[in-house]
């Protein structure tokens, strides 16, 4: 962390940031927060999207230097668009998560990027994948990830069970960006969440002073 | 039977007058010289028959091969110039694995049939270089999309089968594959018939010797593509062998 903390005075802005993915019973909810900070002392953007669309039913969650973050979903979107039109069918999560770590790990002596990637799929249903900072591809039943999600590590092992229902997982979510954002000084702003299922994409915005407050607040 | 194109065929790159293009037809000539393979997709796999004609006593057995490994689970048989089918299936291969490297799961078949046909497509376009010689049949099974057939031909172009046959004795081969049932039948079933439909079409007077060589993926192989096993093999060239006995002594019933 100390290096990246340096690196973002020579790199600019950058998501310190929380997002994370969790899958529930028919779909998977993918979460973020809105800052995005220069050297962690100012604030360059309050209501920042970090959750990128890149086909029908796919969203990844980008961490890190946000220039990067940006020029890697942008060619990753492009590849992920061409290989479905090719095979004349939405793509897996997987194939999507596998286009990312491609450009992660050939380019990681340049890029400073990581992301989150979910979605639903035919073939497996809802999935979760992580792409690190280096190009290691993981694929979890949740995840989180940046710098807010070190305060929540024990919340989430806590509270996450499989096959949730929405609600819950919604509940589970909201409560995590809220933990995280209210602890982590480079996270905060709006909470975005996106559930992802079989039939579509809802977005849901909960501003700074809805998000669930807990003690001392 | 066939026609000459006289000065229109010199070079892929030329059309006759009558809008066909002579290398590309010579080309297919080459396949139909070459020995008969089958492919038949069945209820749970796909199982490929080749007749493999040996030409010498001194060949070592299971030499020049005739069925290829394309991935773990894409197999593909061929008929025509072998070596212009080994390296197709090099082609192929590297194709195969790209996809997986890129898109971490296995290549659908429909995907990498269209992609090695507009390979040897492109062979047909200029003069420098030659068709390629060779037809082949992929086959391959995945858990959700079911067995798969393709054939492709030296213009380039991909059809999806039930049941197709290649090389000389394709038509003979074809009228047998109509007749079975294929979409019910397990690969264990299939396998036999496969070993029968080689027999019948094989030329007893003008080719002398022949391996058979029998592949399968499917269901009873886990999606892996390979050779059948010896025992299996053994049993479906005994049912071939005697389903031809048995056609032959009914034959003199009648006479």
């Amino acid at each position: 962390m100390e290096k990246r903390f340096m690196d973002s005075q020579i790199k600019g802005v950058s998501t310190g940031t929380t997002i994370l993915a969790v899958t529930f019973n028919g779909g998977v909810i993918i979460g973020s927060d809105s800052r995005a900070s220069i050297g962690g002392y100012y604030v360059s953007s309050k209501t920042i999207n970090k959750l990128i669309q890149v086909h029908d039913r796919i969203f990844c969650c980008i961490a890190g230097s946000l220039a990067d973050a940006q020029a890697v979903t942008k060619a990753a979107k492009f590849q992920i668009s061409f290989h479905s039109i090719q095979m004349e069918s939405p793509p897996l999560v997987k194939a999507a998560a596998s286009v990312l770590k491609e450009l992660c790990y050939n380019n990681k002596e340049e890029l400073q990027a990581g992301f989150i990637t979910a979605g639903w799929d035919r073939k497996k249903g809802p999935q979760v994948y992580t792409v690190a900072l280096g190009g290691m591809l993981l694929s979890q039943p949740f995840t989180i990830g940046g710098s807010g999600s070190t305060y929540i590590y024990g919340y989430a092992d806590a509270k996450y069970k499989p096959d949730m229902s929405k609600e819950e997982c919604l509940q589970f979510a909201t409560n995590a960006l809220a933990l995280a954002m209210g602890r982590d000084n480079v996270s905060g702003g709006v909470a975005h969440l996106v559930v992802i299922t079989e039939e579509g994409v809802e977005h849901i915005v909960i501003p700074g002073d809805k998000l669930p407050k807990f003690h001392d607040e | 039977m066939s026609s000459i194109g006289t000065g229109y065929d010199l070079s892929a790159s030329t059309f006759s007058p009558d809008g066909r293009v002579f290398q590309v037809e010579y080309a297919m000539k080459a396949v139909e010289n070459s020995s008969t393979a089958i492919g038949i997709r069945c209820k749970d796999g796909v199982v490929f028959g080749v007749e493999k004609l040996v030409l010498s006593k001194l060949y070592e057995q299971g030499s020049n091969k005739r069925i290829f490994n394309v991935d773990r689970h894409v197999g593909m048989a061929v008929a025509g110039l072998l070596a212009d089918a080994r390296s197709l299936s090099e082609v192929a291969r590297e194709d195969a694995s790209n996809f997986r490297s890129n898109y971490g799961h296995n290549i659908p078949l429909k995907h990498l049939s269209e992609r090695v046909a507009m390979y040897v497509h492109a062979y047909t376009l200029y003069s420098a270089v030659r068709p390629f010689g060779c037809s082949f049949i992929l086959g391959s099974y995945d858990q959700d999309d079911g067995p798969q057939l393709y054939m492709v031909d030296p213009s380039g172009i991909s059809y999806g089968y039930w049941g197709c046959a290649i090389g000389k004795a394709k038509q003979a081969a074809k009228t047998e594959i109509e007749k079975l049932q294929m979409k019910d039948m397990t690969c264990r079933e299939l396998v036999k018939e496969v070993a029968k439909i080689i027999y019948i079409v094989h030329d007893e007077v003008k080719d002398k010797s022949f391996e058979l060589e029998l592949s399968w993926v499917g269901e009873v192989t886990n999606g892996k593509h390979e050779l059948v096993p010896k025992d299996v093999r053994e049993e479906a060239e005994k049912y071939a062998k005697d389903s031809l006995e048995e056609e032959d002594d009914s034959d003199e019933d009648i006479m």
